[in-house]
């Protein structure tokens, strides 16, 4: 049921060989492997399985308290699970990696569009993209024609390039939702996690949505977290369905409309 | 031009910059030029009021940079004037030799009061004035450096952050209150007779310290300003905003705040440093916990995240301060209480914002 090839797996390994000393077998850009986690008691993730291939858009959808936002948080290096494995592009343990460190590789995108208020669009992309992100360099280095270009870039993917001295704050709704994942794009992931990118949106924002993380995937593997079956089916190649912690099915829009332990647990309220 | 850049768009910044230049030439000939009696004439105790003046507002610079930048609230920044106070005070005690009350050339008075027979380790190198300046910025930058990395790694943020700072200028002033500590218990250190020679009585001496505070505001206001301009400057204002999103944005954002909270206790400290000389004293009431809440209310009234508005309102709050205490000293901490409040209700922006207000009238 796969939609993008091993060989952009492939290709991922082969380019830019990253830090990490594991060698594992796997091959894919993400790997969660029995991941649990609890909070008092809780099992907010129960054995849980995720596999994301290299280019791959995935959505993950399910009820609240599905176990979406914590699966994110361990992933980011944000919380830590108690039992299981976690690994980026094969080799590197995202639980032995700090969140600082596991942003470098994986963006998150969180559900309430958070960018710099008092900033520009501009600045909002500058400081994103900085190369060295010490203190030092920070004050003293200056913007390299590259980095301009490069934000240029961004700036067209987004559709803000007509905004790009605009304050940030003033921004819509949607328009800071696309900043926020240009903001991503600026960190050069490899991954891009995407929380409820279209929710508030109005019906054009959500279309211009879906192709701008068409267009990423690819280049980027994408994982988008959505209420909005709508949108989940306009953009959608695999999906996979969380409940209590678990998956509970895996496949195309197709398979899981037909499954029927998701029609009682999610598609049937 | 990097100057330029500093500069850029910043009115305030050339005013406060242009009132300091004037006052580095009016203060010195109206004291020193015209003579006691003259209508021109400056009192000494007036320059040196000024130059109390211009401690306080670098001191309510470094405040607004880690409070109107970062988000900060340090309620215990008077901790980092003060050990810069004590570093300078230090040296001068070592200044005056035997022309103490005992005449003893070794010891400072109050250690032969308390029947010491050697100098404690932690004097020695105060004979040297560059070691004094170098503690000046060594110790409130360390402490501030130690106690930034526990705090801000352990992520304590807003309220709690306020609370430790309190709690941190409250135990510094209890440890310097007891007489064993060696800094003079609650007496601190005074009766100052010379810096590097020059005779801290005289007028002259008092006129070098005035215009060496003013440079130090000079230059501390450029390097803040250059500071808060530049990409870390940026980077800051956004952890200020949301630091969560910085932190996954791939910045260490603990570095950032101890790297700028060490900045300004550097600059607390030079600040109190140049204020021990001119006032003749210091004690441990300079860390009392409502010192450090007097600076933010200088700060707020000024104008926060403004960096000019802190050092115009360190010198209107002061001066209003001076006024009040001559003339109904029961009064004023009623007055500077309501100030609080007033400035929190009417004027979030501050005396500044009521600048910039008015200007935006005269456009409209």
């Amino acid at each position: 049921m796969r939609e993008t090839g091993p060989r952009d797996a492939e290709d991922w390994a082969t380019d830019d060989p990253l830090p990490g000393g594991i060698d594992a077998p796997h091959k894919w850009i993400l790997y969660l492997d029995k991941i649990s986690v609890s909070f008092d008691g809780f099992r907010a993730l129960n054995n849980l399985n995720l596999y994301i291939e290299a280019g791959e858009l995935r959505c993950v959808i399910g009820p609240n308290g599905a176990g979406k936002t914590t699966m994110m948080d361990v992933i980011t290096g944000k919380t830590r699970p108690d039992e299981g494995e976690a690994f980026f592009n094969g080799t590197i343990d995202l639980l032995e990696h700090t969140e600082p460190e596991i942003a470098s590789w994986i963006g998150r995108k969180f559900q309430k569009p958070t960018v710099f208020v008092n900033h520009t669009v501009l600045e909002n992309l500058e400081l994103a993209g900085l190369r060295d992100k010490r203190v030092w360099p920070t004050l003293i280095t200056k913007l390299s024609a590259q980095d301009s270009d490069r934000i240029d870039a961004t700036l067209r993917t987004i559709g803000l390039l007509d905004h790009a001295r605009r304050q940030a704050g003033a921004l819509s709704h949607g328009q800071k939702q696309w900043l926020e994942i240009g903001m991503l794009l600026m960190q050069n992931p490899r991954v891009l996690l995407v929380d409820e990118p279209v929710a508030g949106m109005t019906r054009q924002e959500t279309e211009a949505t879906a192709e701008l993380l068409n267009g990423l995937a690819g280049e980027h593997s994408v994982v988008v977290v959505e209420h909005d079956m709508e949108f989940v089916r306009s953009i959608a190649r695999r999906v996979t369905v969380l409940h209590e912690g678990h998956v509970l099915a895996e496949g195309t829009m197709d398979v899981i409309q037909n499954d029927q332990r998701v029609i009682e647990v999610y598609l049937g309220e | 031009m990097l100057a330029k850049r500093w500069l850029d768009h910043d009115r305030g910044g050339y005013v406060l910059l242009g009132v300091l230049a004037v006052l580095a030439v009016v203060v010195p000939v109206a004291n020193l030029a015209f003579p006691d009696g003259s209508p021109l004439h400056l009192s000494t105790f007036m320059v040196t009021l000024l130059g109390k003046y211009l401690c306080y507002a670098l001191l309510a610079l470094a405040l607004d940079l880690v409070w109107g930048y970062v988000g900060i609230l340090s309620l215990g920044h008077g901790a980092f004037f003060a050990l810069g106070g004590y570093a300078m005070g230090m040296y001068l005690m070592r200044q005056i030799g035997a022309r103490g009350v005992y005449g003893n050339a070794n010891l400072p008075d109050f250690m032969v009061f308390l029947n010491w027979d050697t100098l404690p380790w932690y004097w020695h190198g105060f004979d040297a004035f560059w070691f004094a300046l170098v503690m000046v910025v060594l110790v409130p930058g360390l402490l501030a450096f130690v106690f930034g990395w526990l705090a801000f790694r352990s992520r304590v943020t807003g309220v709690y952050l306020s609370i430790i700072t309190q709690a941190l200028t409250y135990a510094l002033m209890l440890a310097f209150f007891r007489n064993e500590m060696g800094f003079g218990g609650n007496n601190g250190l005074t009766d100052f007779k010379e810096l590097l020679g020059f005779d801290l009585q005289s007028d002259k001496t008092r006129v070098v310290l005035f215009l060496t505070s003013i440079a130090a505001l000079a230059l501390g206001y450029i390097a803040c300003r250059y500071v808060v301009t530049s990409r870390l400057g940026r980077v800051v204002a956004a952890i200020r905003d949301a630091e969560g999103r910085v932190r996954f944005t791939g910045f260490r954002t603990h570095h950032f705040k101890v790297w700028v909270f060490t900045l300004s206790a550097v600059l607390c400290g030079i600040a109190g440093a140049l204020y021990v000389p001119q006032v003749g004293i210091i004690n441990p009431t300079e860390f009392q916990p409502l010192n450090s809440i007097e600076l933010v209310v200088w700060v707020a009234v000024g104008g926060r995240g403004t960096l000019y508005g802190a050092a115009l309102g360190a010198a209107v709050v002061n001066y209003a301060k001076s006024t009040f205490t001559a003339l109904l000293p029961e009064v004023w901490l009623f007055v500077l209480g309501a100030l609080f409040v007033l400035v929190t209700i009417a004027l979030p922006r501050g005396l500044v914002g009521i600048a910039a207000r008015f200007k935006r009238a005269q456009h409209a």
